[in-house]
């Protein structure tokens, strides 16, 4: 059950951080189509709902894991940054993919939003290994 | 089995995180490269085969790179070579690593002569070769998280 679960978990993270390196690849200038866009965001919907599950699953799992263990929390906590970082990024590119928008405009005015969730999930990466006060 | 899971010895920490970053940006770079050649290839689009090749030239190399080196850094640190029958994780783990860096190295080459053209008619070719990386990626990831003996 282990192994499985922590396969789905890590699977689901690649999905997860594929939409992030795809964000920040059309941040640095590459203007995507709405469907490449659209990909984004579905990678984006199942890596975060998959991680959040069977990460959740893996520290009920797991003896000697919590779910009140700190670095836990503390990945629960920068989970829902990043994912509100990523809400607000979609809800600012999308409506550009209208007629008339400015999809480079949009990406450029968001990128801060990108950076930002790059960054927390760099620290969630770091949470996941060191594990701090586990 | 468990249990075990929560123990690793703190001088893995560091590799293990720049093998697994380096792991992601491959994958990702990789993707965003797929989501651009694909339409170059339907749209015979020079622009979209350039995002392609900008995406497996400064994301997907540059990411195998850190995640190869960060590799043989944890092999030594957790003396897997001093294992007289390897297991067959890292077996799996190395040899995708391999074919994976030599289809990587194709799909850029192609995609960097097709710039260089303006052609995309090498889109096509690119775009498979990275959907079977793809593929490859997804058995070294259930390789290295299920660990098979």
């Amino acid at each position: 059950m282990y192994d499985a679960l922590l396969f789905l978990h890590v699977l689901a993270a690649f999905a997860l951080i594929a939409a992030m390196v795809m964000y920040t690849g059309f941040t640095l200038g590459a203007t995507p189509s709405q469907g490449s866009f659209t990909l984004a965001t579905r990678l984006e919907d199942v890596g975060g709902l998959g991680t959040l599950i069977f990460g959740i699953w893996l520290a009920l799992d797991v003896d000697g894991y919590g779910l009140l263990d700190f670095w836990i929390i503390a990945a629960l906590v920068l989970w829902a940054a990043a994912g509100g970082a990523g809400g607000q990024y979609r809800g600012a590119v999308f409506p550009a993919f209208e007629p008339g928008g400015n999809v480079a405009a949009a990406l450029q005015k968001a990128a801060v939003l990108n950076w930002v969730r790059v960054a927390l999930a760099i620290l969630l990466l770091a949470d996941m290994i060191w594990k701090p006060w586990a | 089995m468990s249990s075990l899971a929560a123990i690793r010895p703190d001088s893995w920490d560091l590799p293990l995180f720049l093998h697994v970053l380096g792991a992601f940006v491959m994958v990702g770079a990789a993707v965003l490269a797929a989501a651009f050649l694909v339409p170059a290839w339907r749209n015979a689009s020079v622009d979209a085969l350039r995002v392609g090749y900008r995406s497996l030239l400064y994301g997907a190399l540059p990411g195998f790179v850190v995640m190869r080196v960060a590799a043989q850094w944890l092999y030594d640190e957790e003396g897997i070579g001093d294992i007289p029958d390897e297991p067959a994780w890292t077996a799996i783990g190395f040899g995708t690593s391999d074919l994976g860096a030599l289809l990587l190295v194709i799909a850029t080459v192609i995609t960097a002569m097709g710039v260089r053209r303006s052609n995309a008619g090498g889109a096509r070719i690119a775009a498979a070769l990275i959907g079977a990386l793809l593929v490859l990626y997804v058995v070294a990831i259930w390789a290295m998280t299920t660990k098979p003996v």
